[in-house]
C-alpha cells in the first residue's frame, strides 16, 4: 500500500473517504492520510499477533535450554537478563536415555511406511478412478468421499478386537496399516482431483502408442502429478508422525513413538519439565524441516484436506 | 468426469491385457480396474468400513460382549455423570471454537492482504498446524503454569494488574501487641472501642516489609479531625534501629498508604476511606452515634496471582484458545486464497463509489467470501467434533473430568475401564455427528465436478 502513495498535489479535497463520492480516482488527501495511518496501526497490530504466536513455542525452546532447578525457580524469560542459564544439559540427558532414542526410530519405523504405501495405493486408486472406465465408478468415488469424513475413534475398537490375539497386535506394521487405511480416502480424493485435471489428450496419444495402463500411469501420470504426490506425502508424512492417538492405542510399550512417550511423562509435569519440553522440542525437529523446506506442498495439502 | 460418459461399455474386449488392438476401442478393459483398485478397497474395507458396521453392532452389547442389551448403552450415554460433562463440553466446544477460529483467520487474511511481509507472518502463524497437538500442549501447560513467576498467561495478567491498579496490600502486616484492635473472621482487624463523629484514632501496625510499601510513602502524622468525620491515622508503629515509643507516632516512623478502612454501624459499611501518603484517612458524612472502624482483609491478603487457567471453571476455554492458536493459521490461509480469488474490480469499484473500508468488507468482501467461509468451518466443525489430544495433553488429571470431550471419554471408556458397549455406542454418535458434514462435502464435491 505505502509504496503507491504519491505527494498530495492539492490540498482542496478535504472530505473524509466515506464522503468522497466522486468518481476520479485521485484519492482525498485525508484519504489518504487514513489509508497511511491505519496500514500503520495495522502494521503494528500484526507485529503483536505475529509476537503472540511465536512467544509460546520460544517459551518452549528456551525452558528446554534451562536445568531443573532454574525452571522450577523462575520463568524462561529470565533467560534474557542471564544468558548464562542456558545448558545443552537435558538435551543430553534425553539422548542418553534408551527408551527415548527407540521411541524416537519408532516414529519414523512407523512413519515413513506409512507415508509410504499411502502414496502409491492412494495414486493407484485414484489413477483408476480418473481414468478407468468400469461399472459403478462414479457411486464408489462418492463413497470414497463420504468416508473422509469417519472419525478414527469408530475404528478403535474393532480394530483392536480384529488385532487381539494374533501377532500383530501392539506391533509396528499395526500401526502403520492403521494409519494407511485412514489415510487413504484423503490420499485418493486429492490425487484423483489432480489426476482428472491432466489433459486427456496426453493420455489418449500414449494409449494410441500402445502403451500398456502400468506404464501410462508410470511414465504419464506420476512425473504429471508430482506436485500433487509431494503434497499427500508431506502432509501424511506430518500427520502420521504427530499423531498420538492411534499409537496410544495400538503400540505396545516396545513399539511406542514419541509421542506416546512424552505423553506417559506429563502425569508428572512439573517435575519433568526439563526432560518434556527438550522431548517436544526434539519431537518438533523433523516437522518444523519439512514445514519450512516443502511449505508450498504442505500448504496445498492441507488446503485440499478441508472438511476431511 | 464430464467426458467420462461418452465411453461406449458393450463391446469391450475380452483379451487380455495385450498391445491394443488398433479397432479404435481405446481405453482399457474393466476388470484393470480392479487391478489398480484392489489394494485400496481392501485397506478401506479393512480399517474404514467393517469397522463402521462392527461399531454399530458392538454398541448393542454389553461391556465385555456377551449379553445383547439393545439400546442401553445409547441411553446410559445419556445418563451417565461423566458422558454428559464430555457432551455438554463437546456442545460448549462446537459453539465457540469454529467460529472463534474462523473469524480469526478472516481477520488475518485481511489484514495480511496490504502488508509486504505477509509471507512471513503467514508462515509465523500458519507454523502450529505442522507440529503435534502433544507438542502444542506441553507448550501451552507451560504458558497457563499457574505460579506467575513460571507461567506467561499470569506473568503478564499480573504485570498489567500490578501496573493499572497497585494492590496496595500489605500481607503479614498485623497490630502492635497490646494496640486496641481484634481480628475479625475473614483475616481484617477492627478497633475495639467504638468511634464517634469528631474523634481522631491512631491504629499503630507493625510486620510490614519495606518492598510493599510504595515510593512516595511519607512520614506518619497526627490525626486531626473535624465535626461530622472520623479521622485517624495507620502508620508503621516501628522505628528503625531501635528506639521510640510503642503505640506513639514517633519522628522517624511512616504512614500505611493506600489502606482501605471502613466505618461499620449496625452490620452495615456507612462511610470507606483510604490512607494517604502520610496514613491519614478521615471517614466523611456521618451522623452522630458511635461506629465501628475496620481494616478490611483485602489489605493484608496476598497479591494478586492471575487466573486459574488449568482449573475446573477455565479449562476449557483455556484449551479452546491453545486450538485457536493451532488452528488460525489454517483458517487465514484458505480464506486468504479465496480472497485473492475476488475479482479486484469489484472492490475497487465499491471503494469508488464511496465506500469506506469497513462497508467494503462488509457488503462486499464478506459476501464474495461466503463459500470459503463456509468451507473453512465445516472443516473445523468436523475437527472440533473429533478433539482429543489438545484436551488429553493441555487438562491436568485432576481436571480432566471436567475438561472432558466426546473422544477422549470414547477412548478412556473403551480402554480404560474397557467397557467397549458403551465406548462403542459413543462413537457411533461421533460418527452420527459428522454425518451433515459428510453430505455438505459429498454436494459440495458434485457441484464442482459439474
Amino acid at each position: 500500500m505505502s509504496a503507491q502513495v504519491e505527494p498530495a498535489e492539492s490540498a482542496e479535497h478535504t472530505r473524509s473517504a466515506a464522503a468522497g463520492n466522486e468518481g476520479a480516482p485521485h484519492r482525498s488527501l485525508a484519504a489518504r492520510l487514513v489509508a497511511r495511518v491505519g496500514s500503520g496501526a495495522v502494521q503494528v497490530l500484526l507485529i503483536l499477533i505475529a509476537l503472540f504466536w511465536m512467544v509460546p513455542t520460544l517459551g518452549l525452546l528456551f525452558s528446554s535450554l534451562r536445568s531443573p532447578q532454574d525452571n522450577a525457580s523462575s520463568g524462561w524469560w529470565t533467560v534474557f537478563t542471564e544468558p548464562a542459564q542456558l545448558t545443552l544439559r537435558n538435551y543430553a540427558v534425553l539422548l542418553d536415555n534408551p527408551d527415548f532414542v527407540s521411541s524416537f526410530g519408532n516414529t519414523v519405523l512407523i512413519t515413513v511406511p506409512s507415508t509410504a504405501i499411502i502414496v502409491v495405493v492412494a495414486s493407484l486408486a485414484a489413477y483408476a478412478f480418473a481414468w478407468l472406465e468400469f461399472p459403478g465408478r462414479d457411486w464408489l468415488f462418492l463413497g470414497v468421499v463420504g468416508l473422509l469424513v469417519v472419525p478414527i475413534q469408530v475404528a478403535l475398537v474393532p480394530i483392536s478386537s480384529l488385532y487381539g490375539g494374533t501377532p500383530l497386535y501392539g506391533s509396528i506394521p499395526a500401526v502403520v496399516l492403521f494409519h494407511v487405511g485412514f489415510g487413504l480416502p484423503f490420499g485418493i480424493f486429492l490425487l484423483r482431483n489432480f489426476f482428472a485435471a491432466i489433459p486427456r489428450d496426453l493420455l489418449e496419444a500414449a494409449r494410441m502408442d500402445g502403451g500398456r495402463e502400468l506404464t501410462i500411469f508410470r511414465r504419464v501420470i506420476l512425473p504429471l502429478g508430482g506436485p500433487a504426490i509431494a503434497s499427500l506425502g508431506i502432509f501424511q508424512f506430518l500427520w502420521v508422525w504427530n499423531d498420538l492417538l492411534v499409537a496410544l492405542v495400538f503400540a505396545a510399550e516396545a513399539s511406542q513413538p514419541m509421542t506416546v512417550a512424552l505423553q506417559s511423562e506429563m502425569r508428572q509435569f512439573g517435575a519433568n519439565i526439563d526432560v518434556i519440553s527438550a522431548g517436544a522440542f526434539l519431537s518438533m525437529v523433523v516437522p518444523l524441516l519439512v514445514f519450512f523446506a516443502f511449505q508450498r506442498y504442505f500448504v496445498q495439502g492441507v488446503m485440499a484436506g478441508a472438511v476431511k | 468426469m464430464t467426458a467420462a460418459d461418452t465411453g461406449t461399455p458393450a463391446p469391450e474386449a475380452e483379451q487380455p491385457d495385450g498391445p491394443a488392438t488398433g479397432r479404435g476401442r481405446l481405453g482399457p478393459p474393466p476388470w484393470l480396474a480392479l487391478f489398480f483398485l484392489l489394494p485400496a478397497l481392501l485397506f478401506l474395507g479393512i480399517y474404514v468400513v467393517y469397522p463402521i458396521l462392527f461399531s454399530v453392532y458392538r454398541s448393542l452389547w454389553d461391556a465385555a460382549g456377551t449379553e445383547f442389551v439393545g439400546l442401553d448403552n445409547y441411553v446410559r450415554m445419556f445418563t451417565r455423570a461423566d458422558t454428559f460433562t464430555a457432551l455438554r463440553n463437546n456442545v460448549i466446544w462446537i459453539a465457540v471454537a469454529p467460529a472463534v477460529v474462523t473469524v480469526a483467520g478472516l481477520i488475518f487474511a485481511v489484514l495480511t492482504e496490504r502488508i509486504r511481509w505477509a509471507t512471513a507472518f503467514k508462515i509465523v502463524v500458519f507454523m502450529p498446524m505442522a507440529i503435534s497437538f502433544l507438542a502444542s500442549g506441553v507448550i501451552f501447560r507451560l504458558v497457563y503454569e499457574q505460579d506467575p513467576d513460571r507461567g506467561l498467561a499470569n506473568a503478564a495478567i499480573t504485570t498489567v494488574q500490578d501496573t493499572i491498579a497497585p494492590t496496595g496490600a500489605y500481607p503479614g502486616a498485623n497490630p502492635r501487641e497490646g494496640a486496641a484492635l481484634e481480628e475479625t473472621a475473614g483475616g481484617g482487624y477492627r478497633l475495639a472501642e467504638p468511634a464517634a463523629p469528631g474523634d481522631a484514632v491512631t491504629i499503630p501496625l507493625v510486620g510490614v516489609s519495606d518492598e510493599d510499601l510504595p515510593a512516595d510513602t511519607e512520614q506518619a502524622v497526627e490525626p486531626r479531625s473535624a465535626p461530622g468525620e472520623v479521622a485517624g491515622t495507620v502508620w508503621v508503629d516501628f522505628t528503625r534501629g531501635g528506639g521510640g515509643q510503642e503505640e506513639a507516632i514517633d519522628p522517624s516512623e511512616t504512614g500505611l498508604p493506600a489502606l482501605r478502612v471502613e466505618a461499620v454501624r449496625d452490620g452495615q459499611v456507612v462511610a470507606t476511606a483510604t490512607t494517604g501518603a502520610d496514613g491519614t484517612f478521615a471517614l466523611t458524612g456521618l451522623e452522630g452515634g458511635e461506629y465501628t472502624l475496620r481494616l478490611p482483609a483485602s489489605n493484608f491478603s496476598e497479591p494478586y496471582n492471575g487466573l486459574t487457567w488449568l482449573g475446573p471453571t477455565l479449562i476449557t476455554p483455556s484449551i479452546i484458545a491453545a486450538y485457536l492458536w493451532v488452528w488460525a493459521g489454517f483458517a487465514m490461509v484458505l480464506i486468504a486464497a479465496g480472497l485473492s480469488a475476488i475479482p479486484r474490480e469489484a472492490l475497487e469499484a465499491a471503494r469508488v463509489d464511496g465506500g469506506t473500508e469497513w462497508q467494503v468488507f462488509r457488503r462486499v468482501t464478506v459476501p464474495l467470501l461466503s463459500p470459503v467461509l463456509m468451507v473453512v468451518f465445516v472443516t473445523l466443525m468436523i475437527y472440533v467434533l473429533k478433539i482429543f489430544d489438545l484436551v488429553f495433553v493441555i487438562a491436568p488429571g485432576s481436571v480432566r473430568a471436567d475438561a472432558n470431550v466426546l473422544a477422549l471419554e470414547m477412548w478412556q471408556v473403551s480402554f480404560g475401564v474397557n467397557d467397549q458397549g458403551l465406548g462403542s455406542a459413543l462413537a457411533v454418535f461421533l460418527l452420527l455427528l459428522v454425518v451433515p458434514a459428510m453430505i455438505f462435502q459429498i454436494r459440495r464435491f458434485r457441484r464442482e465436478e459439474r
